[in-house]
C-alpha cells in the first residue's frame, strides 16, 4: 500500500527556537507602542463611550443617563448644522487638494534639478503653526482690503464677503485648506518618482499618447498613494478644528464679536459643549458619532479602493 | 468613578476627535503650606507690565516663605478644567468675571467665604458692578482685579470737517442715530473709508439694551430677557447704523483694519468718527497720538443718563487647590488699596520716564481709585485727555455688569449667535432673539437644576 506524506498545516507548524526568540523580541519592541496605545488611547475611549451615557460636568460624577446624550444630539439643530458644514467641506477639500497635488507633483517631476528647492518650498506652508494660518488667512480674505479681493479686482470681478457672507464662508474656508497640501504634493512626488520609466516607454511604443500614459500607466501606479491620501485628508478633514477656531471662534478680536453658523464645525461645537459649556457627557456622544462616521466612510473606501488600487507585490 | 478614569475621560473626549487642541496639566508642586509657607501656583496670570510685577514683588516681601510660581499665559478653560479633573489644579487663577457664575455653579471654584473672614478682606472696598460679577446665590467666588469700563470716543477734527461739534453727537436720540452717522461715514462706489458711528454689537449690545431699559439677564443670573421688545429695537438700531454703512461684510472687514494698540490707530488715520470703546484706548492714545482731536463722553440711556457697561478679571480658588491660604493672602494683598497705589506709582513713574502722560489705572477698589487719582495723578495739561480722564472717573459709578449666572458663557452665544445671523442676513432682529431665548432659557434652566 502506497503512503503519502501530508505536509502540516502551515499554521500548525511548530516554530522553531530561532522563531520563537524572534517573536519574543518584536513583542519586547512593540511593547512601548502597546503599552502607549492602551494607556493614551484606548482607555480614554473605554471612558468616554461611559461617559456618552453619562451626564458628566468635569468637576462632579457622572450621573448615569442612558442613551439621553444621543437622543439630544438628533434633535439639536446645531450639531446637525455643524456636521453638515463638516460633510461640506470634506466634498468640496479633499478632491480639491487631491487634483491640485497631483498637478503640481506632475510639473515638479518635470523640473529637473531644482525639483528639491520646489519641493521644500511647497512643503514650507505645512510648517506653519494652524493658528497663524487662521490669522493670516482672515486677513488674506479680507473683503476691502484683503490680498484675493484685490486681485480679482484687478480683472474686473468684485469680490465676496468671504469671512461674513454665509454662502461664501465655507469656500472661504477651503481655500485656506489648500494651503497645506504641500504633504499630499509630497507624497504623489514620490510615487510618481517610483512608476517604472520601462512601463511608460512600452506604452509609447504601443502608440499611446500622453493622456493615455496617464490614464492607463501613471494613475494605476499610483494609485495606492491616492487611496492613502483620500483617506488621510477625508478623515483630517471631518476633524478639521484649530484654523476655524482662531478664525471664528477663537482670538480676541472675533471671540463674541463675529462668528458665523457656515463656520460652525464638529469639532468646534463638540469643543464648545465640552469645555465651554461643560456638557461632557454629551461632548463624549458627539466624538463617538463622529468616530463611527469616520469609521464607515473609511470602510466604504476601502471596500471600494480594493477594486481599484494596485499594490506592488499584489498577484496578478 | 476614579478621579483617574475621569481624568482619562477628559482626554479621550478629544482624542477621539481632535488632534492638537492641547492640554496641560498643573506643574505638580505639592503645595499644603499656610499663609506665609509653602508653594503657590497660578494660571491665567502673567507678569506684562509694571501693574503686574509690583503688586506681586509686594506679596513676595510679605511672604518670604512661600514660594510662588507664576506659569505666565492667558486663562485656558481645558487647561483649568483638565487641572481641576485630574485633581492637580493650581492654587490661583486669574480668569474673566463673567466666567464665574458657571464655574461656581459647578463646584469648579471655591467659596471665598472663609477667606474673606480669615483675612478680613474689605468686600466693600470693591465697586458694586465687580462684586455682583464674582457672586452666586449670596456666595463670594472671587476677587475683582482692574474695572473696565466703556465711553464713547469721537473725533472732534472729523467732526468739525462736517460743521459738527461733539454735543451733535446725540446717542440719546436713537431716531435720529442714522442721519448722524450717514452724515459722518463715508461711503463710495460700495466701499467704506470712513466709519461714523460704529455701535460695537455684538460686544456691546448688553449696553444698548441697558441704555433701552433692558436688562438681558435676571439679577440673580438665571432669567434671560432676550425676547424683550426694548432689546428687539436697540438691536435694530444697531443693526441698521452698519448696514447703513456699506453692509456687515464691507463694515467688519474695514474695521478689522483697525490697530488701536500703535500710532497708525484709527483715530490718527481718520478712519472713524464715533464709537463706543473700553476705557484702555484712552492710554494708547496719549502714549501713540497725543496731539489726536480726541473727545471722551460717557454712553447715554435714551434720556441722556450716562450708563456703562463694567467687565474685568478676579482671582479664583480652584477646588483642589492645595494652599487656599497663601491664595488668600495673596488675593487680599494684590488688590489691597495699599498695593494698587504702589502699582499705580510705578506706572505713572514709567511714563514719566518715557515723556507720555499718566491718565490713571482703573481697578476695582474704590478706595485704591480714590487715592490713585487724588495722590499720583497730575493733570496732563493737555485739556482733552484731563477731560477725558474725568469722564471716565465718573461714568464708574453709573456701570452695571452682567449678573454671574450658572450657564453664562451659553447664555452669552446664544445672544451673540442671534446677533451675527442678523448681520449676516440670516433672520431678523425679533426673530432671531426669539430664537436666543430659547437656547438661553433651556440652557438657564438646566444649569439652575
Amino acid at each position: 500500500m502506497a503512503t503519502t506524506t501530508v505536509p502540516a498545516p502551515a499554521g500548525r507548524r511548530r516554530r522553531t527556537p530561532l522563531a520563537r526568540r524572534e517573536a519574543r523580541w518584536a513583542y519586547l519592541f512593540l511593547a512601548p507602542w502597546i503599552v502607549g496605545f492602551l494607556v493614551f488611547n484606548a482607555g480614554p475611549m473605554i471612558a468616554s463611550a461611559w461617559l456618552s451615557l453619562t451626564e458628566y460636568d468635569a468637576i462632579n460624577a457622572p450621573r448615569y443617563t442612558g442613551l439621553d446624550n444621543y437622543r439630544e444630539l438628533m434633535a439639536d439643530p446645531m450639531v446637525a448644522r455643524s456636521l453638515g458644514n463638516t460633510v461640506y467641506y470634506t466634498v468640496l477639500h479633499v478632491p480639491l487638494v487631491m487634483a491640485i497635488s497631483l498637478g503640481l507633483a506632475l510639473l515638479l517631476k518635470r523640473v529637473g534639478r531644482l525639483q528639491g528647492f520646489f519641493r521644500t518650498v511647497f512643503y514650507l506652508p505645512v510648517m506653519t503653526p494652524a493658528v497663524a494660518v487662521g490669522i493670516l488667512f482672515l486677513l488674506l480674505l479680507n473683503t476691502q482690503d484683503g490680498l484675493l479681493n484685490r486681485g480679482l479686482a484687478l480683472v474686473g470681478i468684485e469680490g465676496p464677503s468671504w469671512t461674513t457672507d454665509p454662502d461664501w464662508v465655507m469656500p472661504g474656508i477651503v481655500l485656506m485648506g489648500l494651503w497645506s497640501l504641500g504633504s499630499t504634493v509630497i507624497i504623489y512626488l514620490a510615487a510618481l518618482q517610483n512608476v517604472p520609466r520601462d512601463l511608460y516607454e512600452a506604452a509609447s511604443i504601443d502608440g499611446a499618447g500622453g493622456w493615455a500614459r496617464f490614464r492607463h500607466v501613471t494613475l494605476p501606479m499610483i494609485s495606492g498613494a491616492l487611496f492613502f491620501t483620500l483617506i488621510v485628508n477625508t478623515i483630517s478633514s471631518l476633524q478639521m478644528f484649530t484654523e476655524v477656531y482662531t478664525m471664528y471662534f477663537g482670538n480676541r478680536q472675533t471671540q463674541g464679536a463675529f462668528n458665523s453658523d457656515a463656520a460652525s464645525f464638529y469639532v468646534i461645537h463638540l469643543f464648545q459643549e465640552a469645555f465651554q459649556f461643560l456638557h461632557m457627557g454629551f461632548a463624549s456622544a458627539m466624538a463617538w458619532l463622529l468616530f463611527v462616521i469616520i469609521l464607515i466612510i473609511t470602510l466604504v473606501q476601502v471596500k471600494l479602493g480594493n477594486r481599484f488600487v494596485y499594490y506592488e507585490g499584489d498577484q496578478p | 468613578m476614579t478621579r483617574m478614569v475621569r481624568t482619562a475621560a477628559l482626554v479621550g473626549v478629544l482624542a477621539l476627535a481632535v488632534s492638537g487642541c492641547g492640554g496641560v496639566g498643573g506643574d505638580g508642586d505639592e503645595g499644603g503650606g499656610t499663609a506665609t509657607e509653602g508653594t503657590l501656583s497660578t494660571m491665567g496670570f502673567g507678569l506684562s507690565d509694571e501693574i503686574a510685577t509690583t503688586r506681586v514683588d509686594a506679596f513676595r516681601r510679605d511672604n518670604p516663605g512661600v514660594d510662588l510660581k507664576i506659569t505666565e499665559g492667558g486663562f485656558d478653560e481645558q487647561q483649568f478644567l483638565s487641572a481641576v479633573a485630574s485633581g492637580n489644579p493650581p492654587d490661583l487663577v486669574y480668569m474673566d468675571r463673567k466666567l464665574i457664575g458657571t464655574y461656581a455653579r459647578r463646584g469648579s471654584i471655591q467659596p471665598l467665604t472663609d477667606c474673606v473672614d480669615k483675612q478680613d478682606i474689605d468686600m466693600g472696598q470693591y465697586r458694586p458692578a465687580a462684586k455682583e460679577q464674582v457672586t452666586l446665590d449670596g456666595a463670594v467666588y472671587g476677587v475683582p482685579e482692574f474695572s473696565s469700563v466703556r465711553v464713547v470716543y469721537l473725533n472732534e477734527a472729523l467732526l468739525r470737517q462736517e460743521g459738527l461739534t461733539p454735543a451733535d453727537v446725540d446717542l440719546a436720540d436713537w431716531a435720529g442715530l442714522p442721519a448722524l452717522n450717514a452724515r459722518l461715514a463715508t461711503v463710495s462706489g460700495g466701499r467704506l473709508s470712513r466709519i461714523g458711528i460704529d455701535p460695537k454689537i455684538p460686544e456691546f449690545l448688553p449696553m444698548w439694551a441697558k441704555a433701552n431699559g433692558v436688562d438681558m439677564l435676571s439679577a440673580d443670573g438665571t432669567k434671560a430677557n432676550l425676547d424683550d421688545p426694548r432689546l428687539v429695537e436697540a438691536l435694530t438700531t444697531g443693526i441698521k447704523l452698519i448696514q447703513d454703512q456699506a453692509g456687515w461684510g464691507r463694515f467688519k472687514s474695514f474695521r478689522d483694519t483697525f490697530d488701536f494698540f500703535g500710532a497708525q490707530n484709527p483715530l490718527a488715520k481718520n478712519q472713524i468718527v464715533a464709537w463706543p470703546m473700553e476705557e484702555w484706548f484712552l492710554n494708547q492714545a496719549a502714549k501713540n497720538t497725543p496731539k489726536a482731536e480726541l473727545v471722551v463722553r460717557p454712553f447715554v440711556d435714551r434720556q441722556g443718563r450716562p450708563v456703562t457697561l463694567s467687565s474685568g478679571l478676579a482671582w479664583v480658588v480652584p477646588k483642589g487647590a492645595k494652599n487656599p491660604d497663601a491664595a488668600c493672602a495673596f488675593m487680599k494683598k494684590v488688590t489691597a488699596t495699599d498695593t494698587w497705589v504702589a502699582a499705580a506709582k510705578a506706572r505713572a513713574d514709567a511714563r514719566r520716564a518715557a515723556g507720555q502722560p499718566f491718565t490713571g489705572v482703573y481697578t476695582g477698589n474704590v478706595t485704591a481709585d480714590q487715592r490713585i487719582f487724588d495722590e499720583l495723578y497730575q493733570p496732563t495739561g493737555n485739556r482733552r485727555f484731563d477731560d477725558a480722564v474725568a469722564t471716565i472717573r465718573s461714568v464708574q459709578d453709573a456701570a452695571f455688569a452682567m449678573p454671574a449666572s450658572p450657564a453664562g458663557a451659553e447664555f452669552d452665544k446664544a445672544w451673540t449667535d442671534a446677533v451675527n445671523r442678523v448681520l449676516s442676513g440670516q433672520a431678523q432682529p425679533a426673530e432671531a432673539l426669539a430664537r436666543a431665548q430659547q437656547e438661553a432659557t433651556a440652557a438657564l434652566d438646566k444649569a439652575s437644576k
